[in-house]
């Protein structure tokens, strides 16, 4: 029989975790309590700000807006998830392209974000696919350098274990390096999915004809702070579902083999 | 029952580098279908080297290996047990054994897993594994590619005399039952006392065939004072070697 696991693993939920249940609230209380106290229109409470969220979504330009910013988002987050995984996978195989290539990533991880969305609209104008390269190009280098990271880091002796039992190229790619990998690909798309929200918002105040960045800058030119709290908190409580709702069960699922929990 | 296959080493010359001392000139060896040859030497000398030539993981040797009369690519794989068990630890005991060999079913799985003394452990992790039970698992595993050719590099090493002497209980009904060629690297003479049929004794450098013992009586048939003896003859025999208490 397999003896005791670790305590580690018997370990249910670290202590303090209510804590994390009680953080949310304690924002909304800080922030209600501050609005009070500034009474100003610059500083809206979040019980207004929630009865602006209602409005707008009665009017229908909150979903259609954040339906339009998440596409971009995600066609932006899959296509650099999946071309940074390549151009990582081969890199970290390869130490000649990884010499040849290697500096053109770093160059690619340094240019300010801005300045490609600027390039790319002015090369192919104030179109969707500008806006999406213009992700793809900012978060493909942090991809490639995570992933190429993973691939270094595998271990050679589970290599030699497949080449001994002569395990062909999809079954050691399938049970032999993706597990390795898989935590830099959760790394890659967890921080990438974080800059990928942030760009996608300064693309489309830069330059769209709808989004939540797109709608921010009106409100920004009319200084309406209710409305920008408003697609604020709807954008952040976004995150915090794609965090819980996705992110983490699939992180669980991935390393459920190791004793710690993530 | 197909008995194990015969094994021919011819090595010329080994050596990682140009500049390097070689680690063997000219080296012969014939090993008998089903025959358990034991290789001990002191650490340095070859030992694991000359299983991963066998194994097809060393390829950069002037020389031939055979495996029936073929090299080690085109012969079917060897069941390997490496010195570092190499458990995938991302995958359960069963798929373990299904990483390397994806037909087997779970009734064979249980019934291999039972041989082996780990009954009931298909669905653990390897993290959940004892270092005993592990060892176990990677002799499973190397079974079930191949129980005909088992290469076994130090499969005692760092388990405790208990574990030892289940672990050796394990392989000589192995080997009873498949009859296998098998070669067993060890620093230990009695692991080679408890389960061979001949020793060869490494020793020097490029490494030589310092003795090539053959033991007798059959191994499961030997009894402790057998194996003392055999203990004797065989650090009589070669260049110092450092028995371990097991």
């Amino acid at each position: 029989m397999p003896k005791d696991p670790k305590p580690a693993a018997r370990a249910e939920r670290p202590t303090g975790a209510w804590l994390e249940w009680l953080s949310l609230p304690l924002l909304l209380a800080i922030w209600q309590g501050l609005a009070l106290v500034a009474a100003s229109r610059f500083l809206p409470s979040p019980v207004l700000v929630a009865g602006q969220i209602v409005e707008l979504s009665a009017q229908g330009h909150l979903l259609t807006d954040f339906a339009r910013t998440l596409t971009r988002a995600l066609l932006g987050f899959a296509a650099a998830m999946l071309l940074g995984t390549i151009l990582g996978l081969a890199l970290g195989r390869n130490s000649a392209l990884d010499r040849l290539f290697g500096p053109w990533v770093l160059v690619g991880l340094n240019l300010p974000a801005i300045v490609v969305a600027i390039l790319c609209y002015i090369g192919m104008g104030l179109t969707e696919v500008a806006l999406i390269l213009a992700v793809v190009i900012n978060k493909t280098p942090l991809v490639i350098t995570t992933i190429r990271e993973g691939v270094r880091s595998f271990q050679p002796d589970y290599d030699e274990l497949a080449e001994v039992f002569r395990l062909p190229f999809a079954r050691r790619l399938r049970l032999i390096h993706l597990p390795q990998l898989m935590p830099f690909v959760m790394t890659a798309a967890r921080t990438g999915l974080a800059l990928v929200w942030k760009i996608v918002l300064v693309f489309e105040v830069l330059g769209s004809d709808g989004g939540v960045g797109f709608r921010i800058g009106i409100f920004f030119q009319y200084f309406d702070m209710t409305g920008i709290l408003s697609y604020t908190t709807v954008f952040v409580a976004l995150v915090m579902i794609v965090e819980h709702g996705v992110l983490r069960p699939v992180e669980r699922r991935v390393v459920r083999w190791r004793s710690d929990p993530p | 029952m197909a008995i194990g296959p015969a094994l021919n080493l011819r090595i010329v010359r080994q050596q990682f580098g140009p500049t390097a001392a070689p680690l063997f000139g000219l080296l012969t060896l014939n090993v008998a279908p089903g025959e358990v040859v034991a290789v001990i030497g002191p650490s340095g000398v070859g030992k694991t080297t000359l299983l991963r030539m066998i194994g097809g993981l060393e390829t950069g040797y002037q020389g031939q290996i055979l495996i029936d009369g073929l090299p080690p690519d085109k012969a079917p794989p060897p069941g390997f047990v490496f010195q570092e068990t190499r458990l995938l630890p991302w995958l359960t005991v069963a798929a373990n054994l299904r990483a390397v060999r994806p037909d087997m079913s779970l009734p064979q799985i249980d019934a291999l897993l039972n041989r082996v003394g780990l009954a009931g452990t298909a669905g653990a992790y390897p993290r959940q594994l004892s270092g005993g039970m592990a060892r176990r698992l990677g002799l499973a595993r190397a079974i079930c590619v191949n129980p005909r050719l088992l290469l076994l590099d130090e499969p005692f090493v760092s388990l405790d005399p208990a574990a030892v002497l289940d672990l050796r209980a394990v392989c000589l009904s192995v080997f009873d039952e498949h009859r296998p060629t098998v070669i067993l690297v060890s620093h230990d003479p009695a692991d080679a006392a408890c389960l061979a049929d001949r020793v060869i004794i490494l020793g020097a450098r490029p490494a030589v065939i310092m003795a090539d013992v053959p033991l007798s009586p059959a191994a499961k048939q030997r009894t402790a004072s057998d194996v003392d003896r055999l203990v004797r003859r065989i650090l009589a025999a070669g260049p110092p070697v450092a028995p371990k208490v097991s």
